[in-house]
C-alpha cells in the first residue's frame, strides 16, 4: 500500500497538472474573479444606497466585503468539481485507479491546487475593495488570520465540490448543482443584508443555523473588527466537519467510481 | 517476490452482477505469459467488465482473478505496479500536452521526474506523436488521442496489458499503426488481453480467441480452431449452366472431403487442403466440359464463426470518422451501466 510520502507525491504530482490547467484556460479563472467584482460593483453601488446597515459596519461597501469575499472563496472549489467531473466523464479517473499511486490523491490534489486559485483570487477581490473605498479596521494580525481564515473555508468549500463533482454525471451539472446549493445559502445570510430585516424563519436561518452567516460575521470581526463572539471557533469547527464529511464521503465515492 | 505463474492472467469462475442483471456467471480465463489473448463477443457480453475487474477497478462477486500470480483483491496494490490500462475512450488530459500526459502517468507509477520524462519522449518517438509532443492534447485527432493512450498504458513496459477496444472508432491507418505497436509489444514478451468487436482484429492479433456472450465462454481457442469448427474452406464454384451441377459435383468428389452441396448455379465443395486446390479443380472441369463462371476459395472469416456460436451476427461497425464515436459510444455504456446499477 502506498505511504504517506508516495501520498504526499502523488497529491503534488496531480496538483501541478490542476494549476497548469489553469494557466492554459485563463478564462476560466476569469470567469470567476469577474462574477465577485459584478457583485461587488452591484451591491455597492446600485443595492447599497437602498440598504440600511447597524452604525456599527460604518458604511455599506464594510459591511459588505467580507461578506461577498466569503462568497467568492466558497465558489472557488468549483474548479474542482469541474475537473473531477470531466475526469470522469472522459474515463481518466479508471486510468488512475489502476495505477499503484495512493487513492486519496486525485481528490487531495485536485483541492491543494484549489488553495493556489483560491489565494489568487483572494488578492483581486481585496484589490477591489480597497478601491470602492473598503478599509481594514483590525490589527494586521487579525487580517493575516482573516485571510488564513478565508482560505480555509475554501478549501472546506473544495471538498463539498469534490463530492459533487463525483457525483454528477457531467462538468455542467457540477456547475448547476453548485449554484443551486450554495447561491441561495449566500443569499440566505448576513453577507448582504442585515438579516433582522428578514421574516421571523428566515431570519432564524440565518442568524442561528445558516453556517455562511457565522463566516460571514467572523470575517468581519477579523476585518473590519466587529464582536466576534463565538463566530471564528465556530467558523472553523464547520470547516473541520465540512473537511471531515465531505471528504469521507468523496473518498467513499472516488473507490466506488465506476467512471460511470 | 513473486510466485512464479504458470499464466500471466487467470480467472476462475469469475461472477459479477450489477443488480439483475449478470454481467459474468463463472468466466474461466489463461493468458499463458508473452501471449495475445482477443476477448471477443457483443457489446454487453462482459468483456469490459472482465477488464474492469482484472485491472482491480471492480471487486469480482465470485471467483478468483490473478495477474501475474497476484490475486486482484488481496493484492491489488501490486497488481497496479505490474499492468498498463488502455481503455475504451483515450483516457488522456486534455489540457496538458502529450509529453506531460505520459510524464504524469510514469510518475504516478512513482518514477523519478527525469526518468518519466526521457520515457516520455522515448513513446512519444515511437507512437509517431514526437512531433505534437509540446501540443495541448485538445487539439489531437481522435487516431493520435488512442496512439498517446496506449503510449500511457505502456510508460512503465509492464509485464500485462489490458486494452479495451482499443481501436473502436479509429480510422484505418490509426488502426493498423496500433496493430503494429501491439505485435512489437508482443514480440517484446508482454501479456495482452485485449477486447474487441473486430473480428479481424481478433484475427490478426490473439494468439488465442475467447468468446463470450451474455457473461458465459461460449468458445474458445486459436482463430484457426474456431473456423473450423463452422466448417473449413470450401471451392465455390459458380456454374455458366446450372444444368451441368451434377457433372460439376460428381467432377469434384476426388477433392471434397465433405458431401458436396448445390444451390442452383454454384456448386460448394468441403476441402481439407486448400493449396493447389483451385488449380486442380478447373483442370479436372475443364476436363469434364463443365463451363464455369467463377470459382474462388471460402475461407470461413471469425463472423462465421460469430454468428454461428451467438446466433446473431458481430455488432454493427460504429462509422470511422474517428472523431464523434468514442464520446458517443461512451455515453451509451454510461447509461447502461446506470440503468443496471439502479
Amino acid at each position: 500500500m502506498s505511504g504517506l510520502g508516495d501520498t504526499a507525491t502523488d497529491t503534488l504530482v496531480l496538483a501541478e497538472r490542476s494549476l497548469k490547467r489553469i494557466q492554459r484556460q485563463p478564462d476560466l479563472l476569469t470567469a470567476f474573479t469577474v462574477q465577485p467584482i459584478m457583485f461587488v460593483l452591484l451591491f455597492v453601488y446600485v443595492f447599497g444606497g437602498a440598504i440600511e446597515v447597524p452604525a456599527q459596519f460604518g458604511d455599506y461597501t464594510d459591511f459588505l466585503m467580507p461578506g461577498i469575499i466569503v462568497q467568492a472563496i466558497c465558489f472557488g472549489g468549483f474548479t474542482t468539481a469541474l475537473g473531477l467531473a470531466e475526469d470522469m466523464q472522459r474515463g481518466l479517473i479508471d486510468r488512475f485507479r489502476s495505477l499503484p499511486m495512493s487513492r486519496i490523491a486525485v481528490l487531495t490534489g485536485r483541492t491543494i491546487a484549489d488553495i493556489g486559485t483560491n489565494a489568487l483570487q483572494l488578492v483581486v477581490m481585496i484589490v477591489v475593495g480597497l478601491i470602492v473605498g473598503f478599509a481594514f479596521s483590525s490589527p494586521p494580525l487579525e487580517v493575516v488570520a482573516g485571510i488564513g481564515l478565508m482560505l480555509l473555508i475554501g478549501y472546506a468549500f473544495s471538498w463539498v465540490f469534490a463530492y459533487i463533482g463525483l457525483n454528477v454525471s457531467s462538468p455542467e451539472s457540477a456547475n448547476a448543482f453548485g449554484f443551486m446549493i450554495i447561491f441561495p445559502l449566500t443569499f440566505l445570510s448576513s453577507a448582504f443584508v442585515p438579516p433582522d430585516t428578514f421574516p421571523a424563519a428566515l431570519e432564524t436561518f440565518a442568524e442561528d443555523i445558516n453556517p455562511f452567516s457565522t463566516m460571514v460575521d467572523a470575517a468581519r470581526a477579523l476585518f473590519i473588527n466587529t464582536p466576534a463572539g463565538n463566530d471564528i471557533w465556530a467558523s472553523v469547527l464547520w470547516c473541520i466537519g465540512l473537511i471531515a464529511v465531505f471528504g469521507y464521503l468523496s473518498v467513499r465515492r472516488y473507490k466506488r467510481a465506476v467512471a460511470s | 517476490m513473486r510466485s512464479v505463474a504458470e499464466y500471466a492472467i487467470e480467472t476462475e469462475n469469475l461472477e459479477k452482477s450489477y443488480g439483475e442483471v449478470r454481467a459474468l456467471c463463472g468466466v474461466d480465463l489463461r493468458v499463458a505469459a508473452g501471449t495475445v489473448l482477443g476477448l471477443l463477443g457483443p457489446n454487453g457480453a462482459g468483456k469490459t467488465t472482465a477488464v474492469r475487474i482484472l485491472t482491480t477497478l471492480l471487486p469480482p462477486d465470485g471467483g478468483t482473478a490473478r495477474v501475474t500470480g497476484l490475486d486482484v483483491v488481496e493484492n491489488a496494490a501490486e497488481v497496479r505496479a505490474n499492468i498498463g490500462l488502455a481503455g475504451q475512450y483515450a483516457a488522456v488530459d486534455e489540457n496538458l500536452t502529450g509529453a506531460e500526459n505520459l510524464e504524469m502517468v510514469g510518475r504516478l507509477y512513482h518514477r523519478p521526474r527525469p526518468w518519466a520524462r526521457e520515457r516520455a519522449d522515448e513513446l512519444l518517438d515511437r507512437f509517431d506523436l514526437a512531433d505534437a509532443a509540446d501540443r495541448l492534447v485538445k487539439t489531437y485527432s481522435g487516431g493520435m488521442r488512442r496512439r498517446l493512450d496506449l503510449a500511457a498504458a505502456l510508460v512503465i513496459r509492464p509485464p500485462v496489458v489490458f486494452l479495451d477496444e482499443p481501436t473502436t472508432g479509429l480510422d484505418p491507418r490509426s488502426r493498423i499503426a496500433l496493430w503494429e505497436s501491439i505485435e512489437r509489444r508482443r514480440a517484446a514478451g508482454t501479456t495482452v488481453l485485449l477486447t474487441t468487436q473486430y473480428l479481424d482484429e481478433a484475427d490478426r492479433l490473439a494468439d488465442r480467441i475467447v468468446v463470450i456472450d451474455h457473461g458465459t465462454v461460449i468458445a474458445e481457442g486459436t482463430s484457426d480452431e474456431l473456423k473450423r469448427r463452422v466448417g473449413g474452406e470450401r471451392i465455390e464454384v459458380t456454374l455458366a449452366d446450372g444444368s451441368q451441377a451434377e457433372t460439376a459435383i460428381s467432377t469434384l468428389a476426388a477433392l471434397a472431403c465433405d458431401k458436396p452441396s448445390r444451390e442452383d448455379g454454384l456448386v460448394s465443395v468441403p476441402v481439407t487442403e486448400r493449396r493447389g486446390a483451385i488449380a486442380k479443380a478447373v483442370r479436372r472441369l475443364d476436363q469434364a466440359g463443365v463451363r464455369v463462371d467463377d470459382i474462388s476459395i471460402r475461407i470461413p472469416t471469425l463472423d462465421d464463426v460469430f454468428l454461428t456460436l451467438t446466433g446473431k451476427p458481430p455488432e454493427p461497425e460504429v462509422p470511422e470518422d474517428g472523431e464523434a464515436p468514442p464520446d458517443e459510444q461512451r455515453e451509451a455504456v454510461q447509461r447502461e451501466t446506470e440503468g443496471a446499477v439502479r
